[in-house]
């Protein structure tokens, strides 16, 4: 508790700086084109599913900006027991 | 080797005009020969605040559609012989402005000048894509304060994005000018501190301008803060951010007026 807090006085600046950090970090998500985002969605979601089957719900794609490099993140989330049932299938037909 | 700066910040009344003047002053103060080119077609400002607003003739859509010289439009500024204003069009439709108009006129700048200052206008339109499109580096001005800090993130965005210099691949050289700061409420826990913005933006910092009544008395008589009171606190903010665009390595501090008690108690003086 801060001097000011003691007089009754709330400091503002912190809840405008956290409330500009939680704005920013979504906005910054879809900063790029968002035509190519959904492109990406599209075509990264077409091509698992030919092996995969996956919820379209639960690929995530985005792309974020940060001071000297721009990083381009797809999330895919698979359902329980997927991956393990992939693996059974190449090792029982190898 | 000429440079080419824009003013820039999404965010409208946050300082860029009073910022094109000062630095522009400030690094004509210094020896060099330096425009400051007004992009606000149809609401243009700069040549007020630099004073020159009853020496206008041409315009930069003159100079882009070709209907006047650049020397024809170019005026020079009356305290210092190396600074030159060109304005932007008062009557003009911001759609008047061209990519190729601008491309060319920025060409001709390059040719004649050491430092082309752009003020751009405010908002992500066309005026302010076409300000920051030729610019080899970037003065993002913002405040302390929310929706600037915003606008300004967005902005660096598309200076990343649209510009001549990132679509060739290079990195656009960016720099932040934090102004109307004021250290008291900063200490208060009332507004964004310079680490706050700083931390949330990432790019440089080139200077701290406080918030201070010479820059509204500076406007008010139509001359850069720099050259009405060269000792003020915001004018030293410039000549030094000015300093540091050369790539000088000058320290960073706020500059502040001390005033004497005589000062607080009969401050209040008309300009």
């Amino acid at each position: 508790m801060n001097l000011f807090n003691f007089l009754g006085r709330r400091a503002t600046a912190p809840v405008a700086r956290e409330r500009l950090q939680i704005l920013l970090a979504h906005e910054r998500k879809s900063a790029c084109d968002p035509d190519l985002i959904a492109i990406l969605h599209k075509e990264v979601l077409n091509a698992v599913s030919k092996h995969i089957a996956i919820d379209p719900d639960r690929v995530d794609v985005s792309m974020h900006r940060r001071d000297m490099i721009s990083v381009l993140e797809i999330d895919i989330t698979l359902e329980p027991g997927v991956a393990d049932e992939k693996f059974r299938q190449r090792f029982a037909s190898a | 080797m000429s440079k080419i700066i824009v003013v820039t910040s999404g965010k409208g009344g946050v300082g860029k005009t009073t910022t094109t003047a000062s630095l522009g002053a400030a690094l004509a103060l210094q020896g060099h020969k330096v425009a400051v080119v007004d992009f606000d077609v149809g609401l243009r400002n700069l040549d007020l605040v630099m004073g020159a607003e009853r020496r206008v003739v041409f315009d930069l859509i003159n100079v882009a559609q070709g209907d006047a010289k650049l020397h024809q439009a170019l005026i020079r500024d009356k305290r210092l012989p190396n600074l030159f204003l060109l304005p932007a069009s008062q009557t003009r439709d911001k759609d008047a402005l061209t990519e190729e108009g601008v491309a060319q006129v920025i060409g001709q700048l390059r040719t004649r000048f050491d430092w082309v200052i752009c003020d751009s206008p405010a908002g992500i339109e066309r005026g302010a894509t076409l300000a920051m499109r030729f610019a080899d580096a970037a003065v993002v001005v913002a405040n302390p304060e929310i929706s600037s800090v915003r606008d300004s993130d967005r902005i660096i965005g598309l200076l990343d994005a649209k510009t001549f210099q990132a679509e060739k691949g290079g990195r656009m050289e960016k720099h932040l000018l934090l102004t109307r700061y004021d250290p008291g409420r900063v200490a208060r826990g009332e507004m964004l501190s310079v680490e706050d913005v700083l931390e949330i933006l990432s790019i440089p910092l080139l200077g701290i301008v406080p918030d201070n009544e010479e820059v509204l008395r500076a406007s008010n008589i139509g001359s850069p803060v720099v050259l009405h009171n060269a000792a003020c606190a915001p004018a030293r903010a410039y000549l030094d951010a000015a300093l540091r665009l050369c790539g000088e390595d000058v320290p960073m501090s706020i500059p502040s007026d001390q005033k004497s008690l005589f000062r607080k108690l009969f401050g209040r003086r008309a300009a």
